[in-house]
């Protein structure tokens, strides 16, 4: 496995090494070291939580900006569904698609279209008798992260399909090339309009094998503003949105789901939500269900950090948006057989990172060892020591990764004693 | 814990008094199995019998404790309580018998599986019970 990206970073300058992150990151992924935060790449999942939670500002989402995209090449827009939620009074798409034409853009692809044919061939999925049940969505990244990190287990759970974001690409690019024969692949430049950094990692990881037909993530947040400035002149759109009332809903918990047609279904979202429900799912404790929708952010994508409209405004906003548009205006290709480019695989070789030890026997030992110090520890979770709990500092402190004198607790008792010893000295 | 055969050891206290959280050991087990690397043909073994086990101590004998001996090529559960006992330990294992009360049944326990399940995935289950002064249940996995 190559080492994977990331696009959660830290600026030392900004962080003064408080506890707010450390201890609710939800993967227990940061720790403190010399005053400021220090995140394990083989832990975080890009969920984003640290960046909505730093009082200091000192996490920050990478991504590309809008103006470092290559102007002279043709270059595709693919907004997210959750764009459309960002504005006051906007009543029909077409003006905003219009507005990413006047930026620049030479075409645009609605993410939404792709979403409503990912909910036809889920559906066609669940049908096709190969489905692992319950199947967990694969749409958000972090998600996907996470299964494959912390509940290796239920990897074969997760649908095979490209998420929609993907899929855009690849049907964008199709589209450019159609419409201009002699448009070669490397003119085309895709760009995703996100409301995540977790879709950024994504690409920059699935580019890495040369796999995704994204080229550039571009922010919701700096789209807003640049887009603000044109759609003042209310030019008469030209290109009209393809999309239908499922995928718009995609952009809110329960849209995927609810598009399926099932009853069977749970719609989680907020990661801590969603960790509990894997948990459940992973110790079978889950009613019969046909599809799990799990989003990361809480609301669904509306509550990604890199948007500006509070989730649940973008959701009204979005209800009326779709009101009077026709169910769903795109649909799979017939036959029972999903189609090669719409496939997804995973990688099934993953080692659990929560897993310890070289061999069984190490793995004991160091089990042994680490609840031996967890026994001295004052199971106050402080966050002092640098380490998120008390258990995480055992660990760390026999992975070699932490010193035990450290802990508050351990270096309050030693100066205690230190000063008992001086009385008697004394005496 | 004894360093000397290389045993890990946990022990948990099942709430007689608290229905809804029956069956948390079981999960806790799992965790502890899985962050070791057991295979999952054996923690699943495992974590089942710990949970029928579990269940039985709350429902039968008001809670007890579930202890757990992690070796290199063996689990052991030592599931302890000071219940009623039990009266026939050969009608006990048989699928189907239950003297669960119907509030029980009717949250879908008290099938009559618990003890068969126990046994069946175990390799080694050995019942020492007392009426009136309680059960002690041990059960090997084999790895």
């Amino acid at each position: 496995m190559s080492e994977y990206k990331h696009s959660v970073s830290l600026d030392l300058e900004k962080c003064k090494g408080c506890t707010h992150c450390l201890r609710r990151c939800p993967t227990e992924a940061i720790r403190i070291r010399d005053g400021h935060a220090v995140i394990d790449p083989a832990r975080c999942i890009d969920c984003g939580e640290c960046i909505r939670l730093c009082p200091h500002k000192a996490k920050k989402a990478i991504y590309d900006k809008f103006s470092s995209l290559p102007k002279d090449k043709y270059l595709i827009a693919l907004p997210a569904p959750t764009f459309y939620g960002q504005f006051e009074n906007l009543d029909d798409i077409d003006y905003l698609l219009q507005g990413l034409l006047d930026l620049g853009f030479d075409d645009v692809f609605e993410v939404a279209c792709a979403a409503e044919l990912v909910t036809d061939y889920t559906r066609k999925f669940l049908h096709s008798g190969k489905a692992v049940y319950p199947v967990i969505s694969s749409a958000c990244p972090v998600v996907v992260r996470l299964v494959t990190l912390r509940f290796p287990t239920l990897v074969p759970h997760l649908l095979p399909i490209q998420p929609p974001v993907e899929l855009a690409g690849r049907l964008a690019r199709q589209k450019a090339k159609a419409k201009n024969p002699s448009l070669k692949d490397e003119d085309i430049v895709t760009v995703f309009i996100s409301p995540c950094p977790a879709k950024v990692s994504y690409v920059k990881n699935s580019t890495d094998g040369g796999k995704s037909s994204i080229d550039y993530v571009v922010s919701i947040s700096d789209m807003y503003f640049e887009l603000l400035n044109v759609m003042k002149n209310k030019v008469t759109p030209v290109p009209y949105s393809k999309t239908g009332m499922v995928g718009i809903g995609w952009a809110i918990s329960g849209g995927e789901s609810s598009s399926l047609m099932n009853d069977h279904y749970l719609a989680a979202d907020g990661i801590e939500n969603v960790i509990k429900v894997l948990e459940d799912i992973d110790t079978e404790q889950h009613p019969n269900l046909d599809f799990v929708e799990l989003n990361a952010c809480s609301g669904g994508c509306v509550g990604g950090v890199l948007t500006m409209e509070n989730p649940y405004i973008c959701r009204v906003r979005l209800r009326n948006i779709r009101r009077y548009l026709p169910v769903s205006q795109n649909h799979a290709s017939e036959g029972d057989e999903l189609p090669d480019y719409v496939k997804l695989d995973f990688d099934s070789e993953y080692e659990a990172v929560s897993k310890l030890g070289t061999s069984r026997r190490h793995a004991i030992k160091l089990m042994a060892d680490i609840q031996n110090v967890f026994s001295t520890l004052p199971e106050l979770d402080c966050g002092s020591c640098g380490s998120p709990t008390c258990r995480a500092f055992a660990e760390d402190v026999v992975k070699g990764k932490a010193d035990y004198g450290e802990c508050i607790a351990v270096m309050r008792e030693k100066l205690r004693g230190k000063t008992n010893g001086e009385n008697n000295d004394g005496k | 814990m004894s360093e000397q055969n290389e045993c890990l050891t946990y022990s948990f206290d099942v709430d007689g008094e608290n229905f809804t959280s029956a069956g948390e050991a079981s999960v806790q087990v799992k965790r502890i199995l899985r962050r070791i690397g057991f295979d999952p043909e054996t923690i699943k073994r495992v974590s089942i019998a710990m949970y029928e086990g579990e269940i039985n101590m709350v429902i039968h004998a008001g809670g007890g404790v579930a202890e757990l001996f992690v070796y290199e090529d063996k689990i052991v559960m030592k599931l302890t309580d000071h219940g009623p006992g039990i009266a026939d330990v050969s009608l006990a294992m048989q699928e189907g018998f239950s003297t669960a009360p119907d509030n029980i049944r009717s949250l879908g326990f008290g099938a009559g599986m618990g003890l068969p399940n126990m046994k069946r995935y175990t390799d080694d289950m050995v019942i020492d019970t007392k009426l009136g002064e309680g059960t002690t249940i041990t059960m090997t996995v084999n790895v």
